[in-house]
């Protein structure tokens, strides 16, 4: 009984191992193409990675290594406040961005915000961001 | 060094290679909205470290900072991009 709950255990840690490594990892890699990429909307795809999969996968390790129903509360809530933030941010800073700053448009693959742009010349060019239907 | 030392140092260093970048973005800018994609990406590496840090201790101290963390960087980023949009172009 005790050996099976101990290699259960052993079992949790090497997984939590594995998670915790992973999403170090992904927050590296996200770090490199933050430092090397062209412009911000491709730097904010980067950017994401270690924000929702690399958090989460951080979370589960450390779920998995602590293993206590109210840590694991916790710590589903800080995957959830992660996963109900990050798209808002994101979706924030890239309409701001598209809208005020130089961007490298020949690099975007499709652009539905330009044309939206040019049918209503009448907005105010510093109104607020989220005004938009 | 046992194995779970191995791994705790290879996650910090992976991690601090990560936090130095997200600080080299952070400097050279150049607009304020990709220092906040930095902040984002900073605070997000700040969360993983002490997760880290918790895992390797098993303890559930610092569980609350982690939620906090997480919920600061996306007020930062989002009151940046706010102000952002109400800005001169001087600085961007």
């Amino acid at each position: 009984m005790s050996i099976e709950s101990m290699s259960g255990a052993a079992v949790a840690d090497g997984l939590s191992v594995a998670c915790l490594l992973l999403g170090a990892f992904l927050a590296m890699v996200a770090a490199i193409g933050l430092v090397r990429f062209p412009d911000l909307l491709s730097r904010m795809h980067a950017a994401t990675k270690p924000q929702v999969l690399g958090l989460i996968l951080i979370v589960i390790g450390l779920g998995l290594r602590l293993r206590n129903p109210t840590d694991v509360g916790m710590l589903v809530l800080i995957a959830m406040f992660q996963l109900l933030t990050a798209p808002v941010s994101a979706h924030m800073l890239g309409r701001t961005a598209f809208r005020k700053t130089p961007i490298r448009k020949d690099l975007l693959l499709v652009d539905e915000l330009t044309p939206r742009l040019e049918e209503r010349p009448d907005r105010p060019d510093d109104g607020p961001v989220g005004g938009e239907r | 060094m046992n194995d779970t030392e191995f791994f705790v140092w290879a996650c910090a260093a992976m991690l601090g290679i990560a936090a130095v970048l997200a600080l080299v973005r952070m400097a050279i800018g150049p607009t304020m909205l990709n220092r906040a994609v930095a902040m984002d990406v900073l605070a997000a590496t700040i969360v993983a470290g002490l997760a880290i840090e918790a895992a390797y201790n098993k303890h559930s101290t610092t569980l609350p900072i982690l939620v906090v963390v997480s919920l600061v960087g996306f007020v930062g980023s989002v009151s940046i991009s706010r102000f952002a949009a109400r800005e001169s172009r001087e600085d961007h």
